[in-house]
């Protein structure tokens, strides 16, 4: 076995040291009978050719969004990532390195976790972040259960523009809050102000939202404070942010959002990268892991994790969440893909992603498309004349993907409606063979 | 000695906020063509204040950066219970394969069956490992599957129209099982380990009522010891009504061995970036499947497969199936599937069980090699995969147990896991891996034993001035905890003009 440095006479001595005569000597302490001596059913192990020649085979029966036009998003988002980017996240000190509780030799996450904190502060308004979550959805999850300690009310409004599988999540992950989720109605605007009532922790409020509409964030807040609640603002594609008005500036309390769109593939979902800022007075509360800056002995600025006394390996029962982790290599993914594109890169990509949707919408309402949309980003909705789901498996069989059926996720949902999304990537070939898909 | 000891290349990196320019960027994007803008009033009218580098600037700055960082690359990370081996690059590879790596989660299911296949495969191989009859691959870290194996049981009793409210938890499991009991709305009860740091039997019986719902065992467990009496504790965890949460992350040292499920578990997470080797990154991103016993199958988070087929939503369930809700948006870690299905697949079912057997072969290798001269926490048990020490050899040395481990880093090692388990005073717990030679073990032993003879001599600069050979000397974390600064802020120019 390649990966296997030890040798029998090596392990022959190794067990002589020890003082027992064999292997299994060692695990005496499984209970008799239940120590396996026979191989596992499973197939015997392969050469490294074998195993990539396998796995070649079953990744080939995949269409990827490279293959043709595509305009899929509905929270995970198909953009360039420079080479430099994935060069750099497989240094082995990176990609090889654990959680820095070593802080004196674990400098380089420190650092970069420090200026992805700052980047994720300045991109969404906020006064601080954390070192990053696992993804959007359970970052929205948290920032519930966060919004309920801090204003010890337990329930939490959900507006019905809040992507489906975040709807659920947060229904699902954040125990003890009872959940009022408004019904999802992509056409006509919902009356969350009248949901805001006393025993409210907090308002989730999407935007740009699932269907692509941007909201309004600023009355939703003013509603919310009055009331003595939280807004809790969630976005799916941080590239938006380069051309919309960040949630901070609106009034939101916690802003969550999915990191994946800068710097990271989109690998069938995971793993992504949540995001995760507030303001400085409820950094305490604040779920995840943070990396923070000091001094060491010599009076050097360094970095350390900071405020783990909020953590469940310190606190156990009493912690604020039961996270041990944080999406390190995703959250320097994004850290270096901010950096080459700097405030100049960002708002040029967003600009690039808000005019090809605006091409796209163009052209399918050129051909007889209805969009629902007034405003959006790189997203938007569309009605078909007859089922969704069935217009986007034929553009599939044709090698367009062609967006997302709203009822693949939401079965209350209409059934014409498709979710689809432009990106820096779009062609005008692109274009054109989707407003063919789906013209009438 | 394993440190080169170049100091010309201890750099100090600057914050790309003091060095990069809002007007600065790295990448070539074309002008948008013309358009009438669809942003409304919502256009961005505040700047975002991030500043760019170019592309040289950028690689530089993260190669830098990059050196800064010790790695399992670079030598022995004898890091207990975080499992650091050796990551294949294969793995890598693959997931970087454009028909994993550039798939979106929710094409037509009939665009990607190579997925789906994988995602098949990988849950047979956990199944056959485990000996359990479900798996839910979505949790995405080891405290999320924890969070979806308990509130699988948690469903289960609710569907019997029990309401249990304790959580029997011994004092060695990791803190993330607490936490997991305490945010699901559970009372949280210790249970005592015996002298010889295992959950005796009795304990256990002693803590049962018909309110408890669970118990959370992590075995082999957090002293490094497989729990003898795990059968017998699950017999009686049943026979009072509750069901047996298993924390798998130290799957690693019984793959092949001794399967879960045949041991009573009904619920036990697996964390696949431990035992099959997907890349921790600096800390994440990690993938904590659940695998479920007969009795809890049908009480899964979606999506799951039944049979060739996804159940991407709680509605969709038919017959027996009762889903709880979703955990996550989408699938879960792909790519950390397809990484350790290249593990999987490289080492077969021989090399997986060689690997559990020298990760504990290693382990113990090293309790005899320094059971002389450091105090072994529980001599009297073979070690699993990692092995516990404490401070009583260093009493009156002067020397803590930090600073013994910040001096480990002056001899070129990442510190062993420190104070950690809480159950013996200033632990230190080793977990050498499958991934060492014997010349490699040996050099740490070496070492190791240098140090113990340094404390005992009295050569206690050593300890308390280490480290001296790291990129920082040794930080002031308390410092960083009262006034915590989180993001750059530049400074004043008022104050920058008076310094």
């Amino acid at each position: 076995m390649r990966y296997h440095p030890l040798t029998a006479d090596d392990r022959a001595l190794m067990l002589k040291k020890i003082g027992v005569g064999a292997i299994d000597d060692l695990f005496v302490d499984v209970p008799a009978g239940k120590l396996f001596t026979e191989p596992m059913n499973l197939p015997a192990g392969q050469s490294e050719i074998a195993v990539e020649r396998a796995l070649s085979a079953m990744a080939r029966k995949n269409h990827a969004a490279g293959d043709g036009p595509f305009f899929l998003g509905a929270g995970a988002y198909r953009h360039h990532v420079p080479a430099t980017v994935d060069h750099l996240i497989q240094r082995s000190e990176f990609l090889t390195s654990y959680t820095p509780y070593q802080a004196e030799i674990s400098q380089g996450t420190l650092q970069v976790l420090f200026e992805f904190q700052t980047q994720v502060a300045r991109l969404t308004g906020m006064e601080v972040a954390n070192a990053s979550m696992y993804d959007g959805s359970t970052a929205a999850a948290e920032a519930v259960m966060m919004a309920a300690r801090l204003t010890k009310r337990g329930k939490a409004v959900v507006s019905g523009g809040v992507h489906p599988q975040y709807r659920d999540v947060i229904a699902t992950v954040a125990t003890g809050v009872e959940i009022d989720a408004l019904p999802s109605d992509p056409t006509a605007g919902e009356d969350i102000l009248a949901r805001i009532d006393k025993d409210v922790a907090c308002v989730v409020v999407q935007s740009p939202s699932f269907y692509g509409h941007l909201i309004d964030l600023a009355p939703i807040a003013e509603a919310a404070h009055e009331a003595g609640a939280l807004l809790v603002s969630v976005f799916t594609e941080p590239v938006a942010l380069g051309a919309i008005e960040p949630p901070g500036a609106q009034g939101a309390d916690i802003v969550v959002g999915e990191g994946q769109g800068i710097g990271n593939p989109l690998t069938f979902g995971g793993p992504y990268v949540g995001l995760f800022a507030t303001q400085k007075k409820h950094v305490r509360q604040m779920p995840g892991r943070l990396s923070g800056e000091t001094v060491d002995a010599d009076g050097k600025r360094g970095y350390a994790l900071t405020l783990s006394t909020r953590e469940q390996h310190i606190r156990r029962d009493k912690a604020t969440s039961n996270i041990c982790t944080n999406s390190g290599l995703c959250a320097l993914a994004f850290t270096i893909h901010m950096t080459l594109l700097g405030e100049k890169g960002l708002t040029r990509l967003a600009a690039l992603n808000h005019e090809r949707a605006c091409a796209t919408a163009d052209a399918l309402t050129a051909a007889g498309v209805e969009v629902l949309n007034e405003t959006f980003f790189n997203e938007f909705t569309v009605r078909v004349p007859g089922d969704a789901a069935a217009v986007v498996e034929r553009a599939a069989g044709e090698g367009i993907i062609a967006g997302l059926p709203v009822s693949r996720l939401d079965a209350a949902a209409p059934g014409d409606l498709i979710v689809v999304a432009a990106t820096e990537l779009t062609t005008d070939e692109d274009i054109a063979a989707l407003a063919g898909a789906l013209g009438a | 000695m394993t440190f080169t000891g170049n100091q010309a290349l201890r750099i100090h990196e600057p914050l790309i906020f003091e060095v990069g320019h809002t007007e600065q960027t790295g990448v070539d994007l074309p002008d948008p063509a013309p358009h009438a803008s669809r942003l409304g009033r919502h256009a961005r009218k505040t700047p975002v204040g991030l500043p760019g580098l170019t592309e040289p600037e950028t690689m530089r700055h993260y190669v830098r950066l990059s050196r800064q960082n010790y790695a399992i690359d670079l030598g022995l990370y004898p890091l207990g219970s975080c499992t650091m081996k050796h990551n294949p690059r294969l793995n890598e590879k693959a997931a970087r394969m454009p028909g994993f790596g550039d798939i979106h989660p929710l094409q037509p299911l009939s665009t990607v069956p190579g997925a789906l296949e994988l995602m098949k495969t990988l849950s047979h191989w956990l199944l056959e490992m485990t000996d359990m009859k479900a798996v839910a691959l979505s949790p995405k870290a080891g405290a999320q599957g924890e969070l979806a194996g308990m509130m699988a049981i948690r469903a289960a009793l609710k569907d019997r129209g029990e309401d249990r409210k304790t959580v029997l938890v011994p004092e060695s499991a990791h803190g993330t099982n607490p936490a997991t009991a305490a945010a699901l709305g559970y009372r949280v009860e210790g249970v005592k380990a015996r002298e010889d740091g295992t959950v005796s039997v009795e304990a256990v019986r002693e803590k049962l009522s018909d309110d408890v719902a669970a118990i959370m065992l992590t075995n082999p467990n957090t002293c490094g010891l497989f729990e003898p009496e795990v059968a017998a504790i699950a017999e009686v965890i049943h026979e009072a009504g509750a069901y047996f949460y298993g924390d798998g992350a130290n799957f690693n040292a019984i793959v092949g061995k001794a399967k879960p499920g045949a041991l009573g578990v009904d619920a036990m997470h697996i964390n696949l970036h431990k035992t099959f080797s997907t890349p921790h990154g600096g800390g994440g991103p990690g993938s904590g499947p659940v695998v479920l016993s007969e009795r809890l199958a049908p009480y899964a988070p979606v999506p799951y497969f039944r049979g060739d087929t996804l159940v991407e939503r709680t509605g969709d369930a038919e017959g027996e199936e009762m889903p709880f809700g979703r955990l996550t948006a989408f699938h879960g870690q792909m790519g950390m599937y397809v990484r350790a299905m290249a593990y999987m697949m490289s080492h077969g079912a021989d090399g997986l069980k060689q690997a559990s057997e020298d990760a504990v072969l290693a382990a113990n290798y090293i309790k005899a090699s320094l059971a002389d001269l450091m105090s072994v926490s529980f001599p009297d048990r073979p070690a699993m995969h990692e092995v516990l020490f404490d401070e009583r050899f260093l009493k009156g040395t002067g020397v803590t147990t930090l600073d013994f481990a910040k001096a480990m880093i002056d001899e070129g090692f990442h510190p062993m896991t420190m104070y950690f388990p809480l159950v013996v005073p200033g632990a230190m717990l080793i977990e050498p891996t499958e991934s060492e030679s014997l010349a490699s073990l040996d050099l740490f032993i070496g070492s190791l034993r240098d140090l113990a003879m340094a404390a005992k001599r009295g050569d206690t600069e050593r300890f308390t001035e280490a480290p001296r050979y790291s990129p920082r000397r040794r930080l002031d974390e308390t410092r960083g905890a009262r006034k915590p600064v989180l993001v750059y802020e530049a400074p004043e120019p008022a104050r920058e003009a008076a310094e």
